[in-house]
């Protein structure tokens, strides 16, 4: 799969923000006040690990099965009422 | 055993009881607030902010009022208690919508608000505004909203930082909270109050404040007090956070100052029963795409219900005790809107200082008269 557009390899049944953390120790988002944010519980709960995958923004990477093909985007900021986020 | 002595005792840590406590410590008076256990039912942690106006007191002209002068303090009220506190309330009172699917609800609406609009006069003013006209200076709102109204006087603030910031100016003003001090049982005589706490401990005050919410069902009665509040179970929705601002405030659906959106508004009589329901939940999602479409992909990340606390006729209560002079009984459904009055003048009226309000109109005696008690 891609991360930001660079190939990432993920193990079978690795979720995405498994994936994401092992090929970088780098923040997967910045919230509204612009502060880093990484995965943190891995099981749903934070809310820390929200990365746009497949063109859809604030995915929770901890709860989603990575996939051949899938296209991950680190998230700066917050989505926006038509489903984009702010670049 | 150990037995206290403070000058007022207000059973109830939430949103009333706090502001009373906060009225009453600005009024001089030496105050101790008893605080449940964290598993009572607390409307304080799971309301929805909204500093509201529209239809408050439609078929009550002192509630009207009431509210009305509430709402006009909130501003100062919100710098004391951010001063105070060092909390941001984010208070923003630029308008709110209520928003109509069916004609007739529209049409009843309006018709409050007229009456509204009679018992305050200039001190209220307000728009209904038909769907197609809506959809011209909004057009993100959905074809499925016939009408609504707009009240320039409307707001919100975000209810849980409320709760923290009011907690923090009881104990600026020398107040003490007392936490997971569930009172079980009052008894009262010539010589003051005496609490039994859940926890064996007891609490001895001159006088009492019953401002515990849905806690005052049981204590009401021994403190001489006929009214009997009940619980309503409203549902609510909190969303993903959004970059953007909604283009407005509805009394169902807000976006607090951090983003995220909540969906509420739904009523139902379920006892003390609080958890959320899966065909309520998807009711409150359906109208919110209803009312604005756009909002068809936005997930939601959590779901709550929550009780109200409901006077037989929905309308607050002031009361002192007939049997146990120094106990009084304040309990309401719209603690966040009349929070300014809990935290001012209620303080006079409950001191009988010569400038009280007069709050007969909101005397539990009314019940007596009336077949819902
Ligand atoms: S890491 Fe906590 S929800 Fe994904």
């Amino acid at each position: 799969m891609t991360l930001d557009g660079a190939p990432i390899e993920a193990l079978p049944g690795d979720t995405v923000a498994a994936a994401v953390l092992a090929h970088s120790g780098k923040a997967f988002r910045t919230t509204a006040h612009e502060t880093p944010r990484a995965a943190y519980c891995m099981m749903g709960v934070c809310f820390e690990c929200l990365l746009e995958i497949d063109g859809k923004a604030n995915v929770q990477g901890c709860m989603t099965v990575a996939e051949d093909g899938m296209v991950v985007r680190r998230q700066n900021g917050l989505r926006r009422l038509n489903g984009d986020t702010d670049e | 055993m150990s037995t206290k002595t403070s000058d007022i005792t207000v059973i109830g840590g939430g949103v009333v009881g706090l502001s009373v406590a906060i009225g009453l410590l600005r009024a001089g008076n030496r105050v101790t607030v008893l605080d449940g256990a964290d598993g009572d039912p607390r409307a304080s942690q799971g309301n929805f902010g909204l500093v509201w106006l529209q239809g408050k007191g439609a078929s009550y002209a002192p509630y009207a009022h009431l509210t009305s002068e509430a709402v006009s303090g909130w501003p100062e009220f919100a710098s004391l208690i951010e001063d105070l506190s060092g909390v941001n309330l984010s208070l923003d009172q630029s308008g709110g919508y209520e928003f109509f699917t069916e004609e007739a609800e529209f049409r009843d609406f309006a018709a409050d608000l007229k009456q509204q609009q009679q018992f305050l006069g200039n001190h209220f003013s307000f728009e209904t505004i038909q769907g197609d006209d809506l959809r011209r200076s909004h057009p993100q709102i959905g074809a499925g909203v016939v009408g609504a109204t707009f009240s320039a006087l409307d707001g919100h603030v975000n209810p849980l930082r409320l709760l923290k910031a009011l907690k923090q100016a009881v104990a600026a003003l020398g107040g003490e909270i007392v936490n997971d001090a569930h009172v079980t049982d009052v008894s009262g005589g010539s010589s003051g109050f005496d609490f039994s706490l859940r926890s064996g401990a007891h609490h001895g005050a001159d006088r009492v404040v019953l401002a515990a919410g849905l806690g005052a069902a049981t204590l009401a009665e021994r403190l001489g007090f006929q009214t009997r509040v009940r619980p309503q179970r409203g549902e609510l929705l909190i969303t993903e956070k959004l970059s953007e601002r909604l283009p407005f405030l509805s009394s169902t659906i807000r976006q607090t100052d951090e983003g995220g959106l909540q969906i509420g508004g739904t009523k139902a009589d379920a006892g003390y029963d609080d958890s959320e329901t899966l065909d309520v939940m998807a009711g409150l999602a359906q109208h919110a795409v209803t009312v604005l479409p756009t909002l068809h992909d936005l997930r939601v990340v959590r779901a709550w219900g929550a009780l109200r606390v409901m006077s037989p006729d929905g309308h607050p209560v002031y009361a002192r005790s007939s049997t146990l002079p120094g106990a009084y009984l304040v309990t309401c459904h719209s603690g966040v809107t009349l929070a300014p009055f809990h935290g001012g003048a209620l303080a006079q009226w409950i001191d009988d200082t010569t400038d009280a309000p007069n709050l007969g109109a909101f005397d539990e005696d009314r019940f007596t008269l009336s077949p819902a008690a």
